[in-house]
């Protein structure tokens, strides 16, 4: 049997919360995170809601003590990731630490501006120069911020990106390779991704209602999410062992379209599968799933259906909390895992905002109003653009 | 891997200074400098319009993975058997700039679709109707140690049977591609998958234009 | 431009904005259906179709959805097209 890989600490900064706390406070309050843009300078101020992060740059960086020429991704990194190590009572220095980080627009904030200029006059500016500012630099700030120096690296797999760094880490710890992995990702809201997935036209310019029959699209959101995952030596010697580990994950291809999901969602399918099988659980075993959950037409009846194919006759509570804090890209894997892990600790099972009308396609509802129950095994679904497509399993350790 | 055997590296495939070798040989040369990808795909492959669609990743991506794939009876392995993972310095950047470009005037979604580093992962997958376990690293460089260990975790572990992986960047028409295909069958030809062999194939496209030009 | 004139037109700029390299317009029939089957066209496609019509002619399609009657042809384009100019005027 593989040793376990245990969940030592968590830490999360998003648009209901700039630390577990708030985040936790906010799921159980029923506070979402979206409203008019307020930092975000776009010509789309007035008609697409976002998620924003509360902290403006300048008080992020003081809160951190960094330079303000960082970019935005970088800082939400920082704070999460600090987070999740203190709240993990872990000395990771005496151990053998890695750092994987995910994103997806990495420092596009910073690098807009450079763009500008290079376009306008290509000699203004060597293309190469830019890779600072790319999605690799981001995830050294923060490692070198963090002081690890162990192993990093960078998962670029767009919304996904996050849910696979963090079993990335678990592989790693189980080959022996690691004992400590702080892993997840993050990502700030650009004029960028904003005017990009506008072109899409799968922003809702109300806000999203995941799962709903007459759902429109997704919002926008920011924020950065990380997990400090531990190995059975490491959590033996905690004051107190961790009570929750990651149990299985698998990813797989949709290999249907760019953007876009396979009508029944074969790739969300085979990665819940895949999970499962892992994790050495029936589908009856799941309590209760936290959805990819988007709100755009495709995702939800691609996700909604593999769920009704995989999960026949026993379909767990499932939510998108997507209805809290938008669509965090690249973080959103690990912000969602972050809530899985506080689902099991807490024994809840967080609302899906604004769920108006049953899909005609599904035999099952989301959850509307917070639920207390215990929870032994949660499962979180992220699935990206390339058609990359993971599942993760948290489960509580009995005994 | 002694309890798995030994895996082996049947094809690779260079893409670096208009040039393309396989296998270490060159097999395609451009002195024209307008428009490589285009007609060397016109005069490799020619048999998916959807090309003209694509990044510049994207279609270095198609080009090598054709290349790769030709003689391969990829199609003999369960989709769910087959792993891609590339990596590169740059994520998407050339894609990016030329999206940001397209906004002045009007942004395009065709064009936003590529500014991820993984759609070309996803490009390869639909085409060749791949399912397996998909990554995408961004690190500094070729990183041979990581890719070896990479793979042959989802060998032992994801039980898949073949493999294509590497390194695919772009910038400024710039290209440095190195892909190979590791499998667990042996091949003529092929090599034993190790972070040496790697960097071999790697660097031979260096050594071999360094001294032509 | 009648309706001839216009579709022609069309034709090209479908073309080009969809970068269908190895497509003459006089291969695209007035009425083959422009995706899946005939020019095999997908959701990204439509996107930029959509565009297509902001750019060119200034018609704004609001939603994704209305697309897929407006696309089906190139007639059923050129309908549109010159059923929304006419009320501009």
């Amino acid at each position: 049997m593989s040793q376990k890989v245990y969940i030592a600490g968590v830490g999360i900064i998003s648009a209901i919360g700039n630390n577990v706390g708030e985040n936790l406070a906010s799921l159980k309050d029923g506070n979402a995170g979206m409203q008019q843009m307020e930092r975000l300078q776009s010509v789309h101020k007035d008609k697409l809601p976002v998620a924003e992060v509360s902290l403006s740059n300048d008080e992020l960086c003081s809160q951190l003590k960094l330079p303000n020429h960082i970019s935005r991704s970088a800082l939400l990194s920082t704070v999460a990731a600090k987070e999740a190590i203190s709240n993990s009572g872990i000395d990771i220095h005496k151990w053998r630490t890695g750092f994987i980080s995910a994103t997806s627009v990495g420092g596009m904030d910073k690098t807009e501006n450079f763009f500008t200029e290079f376009l306008a006059d290509h000699q203004n500016g060597d293309l190469k120069n830019v890779v600072n500012h790319e999605c690799g630099a981001v995830t050294e700030i923060t490692a070198d911020h963090l002081g690890i120096r162990d192993f990093v690296t960078t998962v670029s797999t767009a919304c996904s990106s996050s849910a696979n760094s963090i079993f990335l880490a678990a592989r790693l710890i189980r080959q022996g390779f690691l004992d400590v992995v702080v892993a997840g990702g993050t990502d700030s809201l650009t004029k960028f991704t904003l005017n990009g997935f506008n072109t899409l036209m799968i922003l809702d310019s109300q806000y999203c209602q995941p799962f709903d029959e007459n759902r429109r699209g997704l919002n926008l959101g920011e924020g950065a999410g990380y997990l400090v995952l531990v190995s059975e030596k490491v959590a033996e010697s905690m004051d107190q062992k961790p009570e929750i580990a990651l149990s299985g994950w698998c990813n797989a291809n949709d290999a249907h379209h760019q953007t876009a999901s396979s009508p029944d969602g074969t790739g969300n399918y085979l990665a819940m599968k895949g999970a499962l099988k892992k994790a050495d659980l029936k589908p009856a075993d799941i309590d209760y799933i936290n959805l990819h959950g988007t709100g755009t037409n495709n995702n939800d009846i691609a996700e909604g259906t593999a769920i009704k194919n995989l999960f026949e006759g026993n379909y767990p509570p499932v939510s998108s909390t997507k209805s809290f804090t938008g669509h965090t890209l690249g973080a959103s894997g690990a912000i969602e895992a972050v809530y899985s892990v506080l689902a099991i600790r807490e024994g809840l099972i967080f609302p899906n905002l604004r769920f108006e009308t049953q899909m005609k396609e599904l035999p099952f509802a989301p959850v509307t109003e917070l639920q207390h129950k215990e929870l032994r095994n949660v499962m979180s679904n992220s699935f990206g653009f390339g058609g990359n497509c993971s599942s993760l399993i948290f489960s509580k350790v009995i005994g | 891997m002694s309890s798995e055997g030994q895996l082996n590296i049947t094809k690779s495939v260079i893409i670096r200074n208009n040039s393309i070798y396989v296998d270490g040989n060159i097999i395609y040369e451009y002195f024209k400098n307008d428009n490589f990808l285009n007609d060397s795909y016109e005069s490799l492959d020619n048999n998916y319009p959807k090309f003209y669609k694509m990044d510049v990743l994207g279609k270095l991506g198609m080009l090598a993975t054709h290349l790769l794939l030709k003689d391969s009876d990829i199609e003999n392995h369960l989709p769910s058997d087959v792993g891609i993972v590339l990596s590169n310095s740059n994520s998407s950047l050339d894609a990016d700039i030329r999206y940001f470009d397209s906004v002045k005037s009007f942004p395009s979604p065709a064009l936003f679709v590529y500014t991820l580093p993984n759609i070309v992962t996803g490009e390869i997958s639909i085409r060749y109707k791949l399912k397996g376990e998909n990554a995408f690293f961004i690190s500094q460089q070729f990183d041979a140690d990581w890719l070896h260990f990479y793979i042959s975790h989802l060998f032992q572990n994801n039980k898949i049977n073949a493999c294509i992986g590497g390194w695919i960047e772009s910038i400024d028409s710039d290209h440095d591609v190195c892909l190979f295909l590791t499998e667990r069958k042996e091949r003529k030809n092929g090599i034993n998958f190790t972070p040496e062999n790697l960097n071999n194939i790697y660097g031979l496209g260096v050594d071999v234009s360094n001294i032509k030009h | 431009m009648d309706k001839q004139e216009l579709m022609q037109r069309l034709k090209e700029q479908i073309i080009k904005q969809l970068k269908l390299e190895g497509t003459k317009p006089e291969s695209i029939g007035d009425h083959d259906p422009l995706f899946v089957e005939g020019l095999g066209l997908d959701s990204i496609d439509a996107l930029e179709l959509i565009v297509l019509l902001q750019q060119e002619y200034k018609i704004k399609l609001n939603n994704a959805e209305q697309g897929q009657e407006v696309f089906r042809s190139v007639s059923t384009m050129a309908d549109f097209i010159m059923e929304r100019q006419a009320k501009q005027v």
